[in-house]
């Protein structure tokens, strides 16, 4: 008989599956995007932008400065009160929905782009960011010109000139979720992207320009800090949308105090994902994973405070720490990736800062086995387990693959120490039991709570904050009323 | 030891289906897909299930499963052939001391409504005829109707009368209904003795679907944590592509891991796999795919 008639036992280890990327097409500069032409920036200055999974160079893009605001401040004005505020809604519609389908069209490259800018893995930028950033333009789109239903006898109309600053986590995505509220409702945009992530932006602008969109209703600038400083201190500003950091968010607060600038702030989370003892155990652990390694665990609403019911305590950890042994770490281009690269460098330390406090802290850290690439900033999925509410590493927002693992006896004890936090971006409830969710989704301080899933997202469905994780929410019905005055 | 079947794990379709979905979009390609279209091919138990059988077709089948690669040198043979317990005899004729197992369905199959002495009439009839395993389907009338003590007693017989022949038990899931009733199954089939658990008889629609075997495959992961028994799967019905059978394998081997990538533990139940399986691994040696013509039909 021959040798090869019985396969023993193997460890079958998947070949490489790289996207291709020969056809991506990147300009070496980018300038800033203002009144429908990329114009060079008045600082005269640029800055690179980098592939985090390989540390190399990507482009250069434009830093504006407090003139260049000014000057895109002024051609959204000026397309506002000449153009946008005058086109009938069903017109301004077919705009929004041909962004989308561009979007659509465009998918594969924006994809590839999103990955090689963020470092997030290629399954997650294709079929979760760019689809659904896809999704908020066509969901948008619909309302343009059903906004006096939406709204009856209340008279809804348009603010003017919004201000968006958004985050390097979900960089498509979150300028979808910004700009195609903004556009349904009549009112024009100045927006800015991150530092680290200003090209699928920028390709954005591509779009709008090839989408012949009215000149200015759309700008996009990109630059650091200063720049989001400027444009929510520039005086024709109506309106201001920031996805970031609760630190961020409350510098708006006080800059727009005094003001009559509407304001939607979406910040910083630290979700508790509740398992109860009742739970379909593999399904919980499965959204464990999703809730906290999802896009490196970039996400504010990611599930980073595991609560377990003790009696099952020591099933869900074991069966975790051997799920997460599967998670495949590495290139983001790599279809079979499950868990990219993190970033930049910044956050890799302040990762790796947290790595050290909770071990400081004296709590048991598990790391998956398999080694990381070493170019590039990687961090391997991390669990701490045996954490207290006390514990720094509990407290405070991580924004990477690090979770957090505490039991509880009791639905009054977890209820308490979920909601025991600054924060209040959402929560996860895992139990077979109708009754315990109400009861939970009631009581828990959280904008979204999702009971036996975790991180969903639908453009019909509001998301948004308690406490310091912010204030408005985006998303659905509820998305429009922040760009409204009734 | 045994538990109290009314309170198995409880299961979220939702996230089966969810989880269903990942394994699906993991690109299998070059080196990753040979090896797994070749673990594949040594999976399938190649199956003839039907009233029409005859001794003439039994035989062709279990030639086949000897040469079923004789134009592509170093691929594997299948692991088994599966046959109704009258036809044992006739493949182990054929197949003599081939590495090719019999496997012989039993118990009334596909129905399983009959006694339980013709259940064990019909299994002593496989195992003494020649069969290495026997695939018995379970009571699902008692099942739905609450009677676990019922099913889980009819198991543990058969497994007696089957002696060394391995026992792969049917839970016949398109029957079943839901997910958590799968599990429960999977659980009393586990506990009652059986070696494999199985999803089909392939006489009823749907027959082995992912969610399904993702099911299934928990229920075995779950057995191996408490006891460190390992126990065998196998989907049955309606995986006929290659694509489809390297699905199931990306979905073994997150679940389940190393261990169970051998025929040993897991097999498919499929007539016409087997011939998919060699036009794709025939377009990866020779670069093009060939006609269907090439590829005998037995």
């Amino acid at each position: 008989m021959k040798t090869e008639d019985t396969i023993t036992g193997f460890d079958w280890k998947y070949s490489a599956a790289p996207e291709a990327k020969d056809h991506i097409k990147l300009k070496s500069q980018y300038d800033l995007f203002i009144n429908g032409n990329f114009v060079k920036p008045n600082s005269k200055k640029y800055f690179a932008t980098y592939n985090p999974a390989t540390e190399e160079k990507l482009a250069e893009v434009a830093q504006a400065n407090a003139k260049d605001v000014d000057i895109a401040v002024a051609a959204a004005k000026n397309a506002y009160d000449k153009v946008w505020k005058k086109m009938p809604a069903k017109e301004r519609a077919k705009y929004i929905f041909r962004i989308a389908r561009v979007i659509q069209e465009r998918a594969r490259e924006l994809a590839v782009i999103e990955s090689m800018d963020g470092g997030k893995p290629i399954r997650e930028s294709r079929d979760f960011d760019v689809p659904t950033a896809a999704n908020h333009f066509f969901y948008y789109a619909g309302w343009a010109d059903k906004l006096e239903y939406a709204f009856p006898n209340r008279h809804p109309q348009s603010l003017g000139i919004a201000a968006q600053i958004i985050p390097w986590n979900f960089p498509l995505l979150m300028a979808a979720w910004k700009i195609a509220p903004a556009l349904a409702t009549g009112n024009t945009v100045v927006l800015k992207p991150a530092e680290n992530t200003p090209l699928t932006a920028l390709k954005l602008a591509e779009i709008i320009q090839e989408c012949e969109l009215p000149a200015g209703v759309v700008n996009i600038i990109t630059g650091f800090g200063d720049t989001g400083a400027a444009m929510v201190a520039h005086p024709n500003v109506n309106k201001i949308a920031f996805t970031g950091s609760t630190d961020v968010g409350k510098i708006i607060q006080k800059a727009i105090a005094g003001t009559n600038k509407k304001a939607t702030l979406e910040l910083g989370g630290k979700a508790a994902n509740i398992v109860f003892d009742d739970a379909p155990i593999n399904q919980a652990v499965e959204g464990i994973v999703n809730g906290i390694f999802f896009n490196q665990g970039h996400v504010c609403c990611a599930g980073s405070r595991l609560f377990v019911q003790e009696s099952v305590a020591t099933e869900v950890i074991q069966k975790l720490k051997a799920r997460m042994e599967t998670l495949i770490v590495g290139d983001p281009l790599d279809k079979n990736t499950d868990i990219g690269a993190i970033n930049s460098k910044e956050q890799l330390d302040k990762i790796n800062d947290y790595l050290k406090i909770g071990s400081k802290e004296g709590l048991e850290l598990f790391q998956t086995s398999a080694a990381i690439p070493k170019k590039g900033f990687y961090c391997k999925p991390t669990l701490f387990i045996g954490a207290a509410q006390s514990n720094r590493v509990v407290q405070e927002e991580i924004f990477g693959p690090v979770l957090t693992i505490q039991t509880f006896r009791t639905i009054e004890e977890v209820i308490e120490k979920a909601n025991n936090i600054p924060y209040g971006l959402s929560a996860g409830v895992w139990t077979d039991k109708g009754s315990k969710i109400f009861n939970l989704t009631s009581k828990l301080r959280a904008g979204v709570i999702w009971a036996n899933t975790y991180n969903k997202f639908d453009p019909s469905s509001p998301f948004g904050g308690y406490k310091e994780s912010g204030f408005g929410r985006e998303g659905g019905l509820h998305g429009l009323m922040p760009y409204l005055k009734f | 030891m045994t538990p109290d079947f009314k309170h198995t794990p409880v299961i979220d379709q939702v996230g089966i289906e969810e989880r269903v979905a990942r394994f699906n979009t993991r690109s299998i390609k070059k080196e990753t897909k040979l090896l797994g279209l070749k673990l594949a091919l040594n999976m399938i138990d190649l199956t003839t299930l039907e009233g029409k059988d005859t001794e003439g077709k039994v035989k062709q089948m279990c030639y086949k499963a000897m040469h079923v690669s004789d134009d592509l040198p170093g691929l594997p043979t299948v692991a088994a052939v599966c046959v109704y317990p009258n036809h044992v005899a006739t493949a182990k004729q054929v197949l003599k001391d081939s590495h090719v197992k019999i496997a012989s369905v039993a118990t009334a199959f596909p129905s399983g409504n009959s006694t339980l002495n013709i259940k064990l009439e019909d299994t002593r009839l496989a195992v003494d005829s020649g069969a290495d395993e026997v695939d018995m389907v379970i009571s699902r009338g008692e099942f739905l109707k609450g009677n676990y003590n019922f099913v889980f007693d009819e198991i543990a017989a058969i497994k007696k009368a089957c002696g060394k022949a391995r026992l792969k038990v049917i839970l016949e899931t398109g029957e079943l209904s839901t997910l958590d009733n799968v599990r429960k199954a999977s659980d009393i089939a586990i506990h009652a003795g059986a070696d494999f658990i199985k999803t089909s008889t392939g006489k009823i629609q749907p027959a082995a679907t992912m969610p399904v075997t993702l099911v299934m495959l928990e229920a075995i992961k779950d057995h191996y944590l408490k006891t460190n028994v390992m126990i065998g799967m196998k989907p049955a019905g309606g995986i006929s592509t290659a694509k489809s059978a390297l699905q199931y394998l990306v979905m073994l081997n997150e679940t389940l891991g190393t261990k169970w990538m051998t025929n040993e533990w897991f097999r498919f139940g499929a007539s016409s796999l087997a011939n998919d399986i060699i036009l794709q691994l025939g377009k990866e040696q020779k670069g093009v795919y060939y006609s269907k013509d090439y590829i005998s039909i037995d």
